[in-house]
């Protein structure tokens, strides 16, 4: 389904996930084959339940397939030890979540330099990247607030300094806009826009056309399979001035 | 009564839902009101022995001595009380000789009675084997002779005779050997006895008693002045023996010692009450422990009972109302575990009186008394009450609307642990971390396993102390064996309340945490450093609660039972210092084992379906 030239970051082959067994058998990913190359932004969008999450958890390592492969930079992770899966993710791969997931216990700078921490950085260095992070998503000003101090989309922004603490290959994205209002929906869009001009791959699943549209392409999903792609080639499209017309 | 119903039903319905943490709970105040049953059984159960003894042998009143070198008036002042107001019949006065006996190797004190060959009106001792006094035979105390393994047909010398064993009886007049009290006027010392410390010439120690013919004591008298005499009464009204002895007594200003049977009693059932006083400590120690299982079980349900409440009170249920519903599951489950404590405490405490050789009987299924039963059941409802109103009331009071959407509790925040955290590897950052979401629960944990470990401080001074007990001759080796036992049961309910605690606030913690780990192994930490950290965080409080078990709490609970029992701290030996390393480092050992299975499952939940 790929037309990039490169060698992919990522990769998936004939990639399946199913639940349950006989009559009650559920294809949440159904032959998924996917690539994409390094710095490339990809949407997937489609109805709830048609297996973006899944598949998103199965190229990221959090859940294991039933079927297919996996490659991360050309090595096979879909078969590897779950404590490789762990390092795996503590350097190559990092997640968005549509609830954010930050520790309601943690302040945003604690929360953001936790990656790092995990990764076994020197407290001192994860903290002053975590500080650059929050200051590059513009909340310098908020480093010490809790979860609970913060707006949605102030969350969702400490959430992506997270993803990027320990600069992965890829960032995963799973409804990183599903919870906000349109005001904070704009905030994230620029941030995505902004992680794509620097060059980072980014994999989302959306069901927001808006976000969708910043990506450099598009897959529709619908029962576990990936149906259409889209290569968004400017005008109306991929473009952040746009959406904010859409907006309107 | 429509809302009782209710109430029941749905308290009824939940605990049935949530059969294991029912069953749980259930245990956990059984232990407690199992403990404190047998505690509070074991004085009746102990003292129906002696009852039936006193019924079988007549037992007396009163026993009044008369000392050595007693002229005729004297014998004359004995024999005016055996016709004093209230006293309905008497036995004696009978000689009695302080003297060595010597059998199987072994030589011991012993106060030897002479008897009439015929059947006494009060006290005529029960014979257990062989046959009664004769002349040249001798009858031993039960108990006695059971200690000294001396039966019929064994000779004995006594005062540099050879006596051939006729018998062996019981008596009521007398607690059993080695309790036996004191009637010759040399005088007697029951117990141990300082190694440095000599006993003044002529006093016995733990003295046996046996039984001659009247002729034969006389015989083995060097002067008629060596005899001292003993005197059976019984009182119309044996309820009144005490105030008969302090009425009388007081006349004769001590010079005719009395003992009345309630003192009897009590020093017959000595052993009993050590062993009752060590069950209710035990007991007490369970209590507390019982209150920390609680309140975790308790919390962990609370919280995954929170939509529960907000249906409740979405469908009218006012904060009264759901707080009587979470009572009440409790409640009951206190009163299933009152009535099964009361039953099985009643049951087994005969196993731990053994009624000793010296009185006739057993035990047998001494029934609790309405106050045993009232505070049994008043301990386990008030354990219940005590570890749920909080949570309870807290539930009944929360938003309807944030149950109904079932938001978790929010987790506490610790600052300076979590800054501290931060410079430590990863396992211990994320114990630190999961032990400060929940400051509570870490502190149940240290008070539960400060509780079991001044419980084992203590275990190990008393068994340090009976060690030494045959030797000293303060308790038999079947009393030691008694006491020991209890020792057992102790223990075992103790550690396993204490394990199933452990495992317990481990699964409330797992639980807990769901999500907080499956977050940080999104974040790239292993199953492995997920589970150690689960583990890890029940270890160091493991830690600081065996620590504090050792000191204050160990020492404190010893010098509290010191208090109770009047007793002598100097003479127990207080555990060593690698007993305690030992203690504190196998209970960290026991709590990472016990913890490891529960942290292990929690390290491996699926992580995408958690999230």
């Amino acid at each position: 389904m790929s037309n990039a030239a490169d060698t992919p970051v990522l990769s998936a082959r004939g990639l399946r996930k199913e639940y349950g067994k006989g009559e009650g058998l559920v294809r949440a990913v159904d032959g998924v084959d996917l690539d994409v190359s390094a710095g490339e932004t990809v949407a997937i969008m489609g109805p709830s339940g048609c297996g973006k999450s899944t598949l998103l958890h199965l190229l990221g390592g959090l859940d294991r397939p039933s079927g297919g492969e996996v490659r991360l930079n050309d090595r096979r992770i879909d078969n590897i030890s779950e404590k490789a899966l762990a390092r795996m993710r503590r350097t190559d791969v990092s997640y968005v979540f549509q609830s954010f997931h930050l520790m309601e216990e943690l302040t945003a700078v604690e929360n953001v330099e936790l990656s790092a921490l995990l990764a076994g950085r020197p407290p001192r260095a994860a903290r002053r990247r975590a500080e650059e992070l929050l200051k590059q998503v513009g909340l310098a000003g908020r480093a010490r607030f809790l979860p609970s101090a913060l707006s949605g989309g102030q969350r969702q922004r400490v959430a992506v300094a997270r993803a990027l603490s320990n600069e992965p290959l890829v960032v995963l994205a799973d409804e990183p806009t599903g919870n906000l209002d349109s005001a904070a929906t704009l905030d994230v869009l620029q941030l995505f826009k902004d992680l794509r001009d620097s060059g980072q791959t980014l994999i989302m699943v959306t069901h927001d056309a808006r976000i969708a549209a910043t990506a450099d392409r598009k897959f529709s999903m619908r029962d576990g399979a990936l149906m259409d792609e889209t290569w968004p080639t400017g005008g109306t499209t991929g473009q952040l001035g746009t959406l904010v017309r859409l907006e309107d | 009564m429509g809302r009782i119903l209710l109430v029941t039903r749905l308290a009824t319905r939940d605990l049935r839902r949530r059969r294991t943490e029912a069953t749980l709970l259930l245990l956990a105040i059984l232990a407690a009101t199992t403990t404190l049953t047998l505690g509070l059984v074991l004085r009746d159960a102990a003292g129906d022995p002696y009852q039936s003894t006193r019924a079988a042998t007549e037992g007396p009143d009163v026993v009044v001595t008369a000392g050595q070198a007693i002229d005729p008036a004297g014998l004359a002042e004995l024999d005016k009380l055996a016709t004093a107001p209230g006293v309905t019949a008497h036995s004696g006065p009978y000689p009695v000789i302080a003297g060595k006996l010597e059998a199987s190797g072994r030589t011991s004190d012993v106060q030897v009675e002479g008897r009439d060959a015929t059947v006494a009106a009060v006290d005529q001792p029960q014979v257990t084997q062989g046959s009664w006094v004769s002349d040249g035979g001798v009858v031993l105390e039960a108990a006695f002779a059971d200690s000294l393994e001396v039966g019929v047909g064994d000779s004995v010398t006594l005062g540099g005779r050879s006596f051939k064993v006729v018998g062996a009886a019981v008596t009521a007049a007398m607690p059993p050997y080695p309790g036996a009290s004191c009637i010759v006027s040399a005088g007697c010392i029951n117990g141990a006895i300082p190694k440095d410390r000599d006993l003044p010439a002529g006093l016995l120690h733990n003295p046996g008693l046996a039984w001659l013919t009247q002729a034969d004591v006389r015989s083995l008298a060097s002067d008629r002045s060596s005899l001292s005499y003993v005197m059976n009464l019984k009182l119309a009204d044996p309820d009144e023996a005490e105030a008969f002895v302090d009425r009388t007594g007081g006349d004769h200003g001590g010079a005719m010692p009395m003992q009345a049977w309630q003192s009897i009693l009590a020093d017959a059932t000595d052993l009993a009450k050590d062993s009752q006083i060590l069950l209710l400590i035990g007991a007490w120690l369970l209590g507390l422990l019982a209150v920390a299982s609680l309140s975790v079980l308790v919390g962990g349900r609370m919280a995954d009972q929170h939509r529960r409440v907000g249906l409740l009170k979405a469908v009218g249920g006012t904060p009264s109302l759901v707080a009587a519903v979470l009572l009440v599951e409790y409640l009951l489950v206190a009163v299933v575990a009152a009535a099964a404590g009361l039953t099985i405490g009643s049951l087994t405490a005969p196993l731990l009186t053994e009624s000793s050789a010296g009185l006739v009987g057993s035990a047998g299924t001494a029934s609790p008394t309405w106050s045993t039963i009232g505070l049994v059941t008043a301990v386990a409802l008030g354990v219940a009450v005590v570890a749920t109103a909080v949570p309870a009331v807290r539930a009944a009071r929360a938003s309807t609307a944030s149950a109904l959407a079932d938001a978790a509790r929010p987790p506490r925040r610790t600052g300076w642990l979590i800054a501290l955290s931060a410079r430590l590897p990863v396992p211990l950052l994320l114990a630190l971390r999961v032990a400060a979401r929940r400051p509570r629960r870490v502190v149940l944990g240290v008070i539960s396993i400060a509780v079991t470990v001044s419980g084992s401080y203590v275990l190990l001074v008393l068994n340090a102390f009976l060690g030494d007990q045959p030797g000293t001759g303060a308790y038999t080796e079947a009393q030691v064996a008694v006491l020991r036992h209890v020792l057992l049961v102790w223990t075992v309910i103790l550690l396993s309340l204490a394990a199933v605690n452990a495992i317990v606030i481990t699964w409330a913690t797992v639980l807990d945490n769901r999500h907080a780990s499956a977050l940080a192994r999104a974040l790239g930490a292993t199953p492995q450093e997920t589970a150690v950290a689960l583990a890890t965080a029940q270890v160091l409080p493991a830690f600081l609660g065996a620590v504090l078990g050792v000191f204050p709490g160990g020492w404190a609970l010893f010098a509290a039972i010191n208090t109770i029992t009047g007793g002598d701290s100097d003479r127990a030996t207080l555990p060593a210092s690698w007993q305690l390393i030992a203690l504190v480092l196998a209970t960290v050992l026991v709590v990472a084992a016990l913890t490891s299975v529960p942290a292990r499952l929690g390290g491996r939940r699926p992580v995408a379906a958690t999230l």
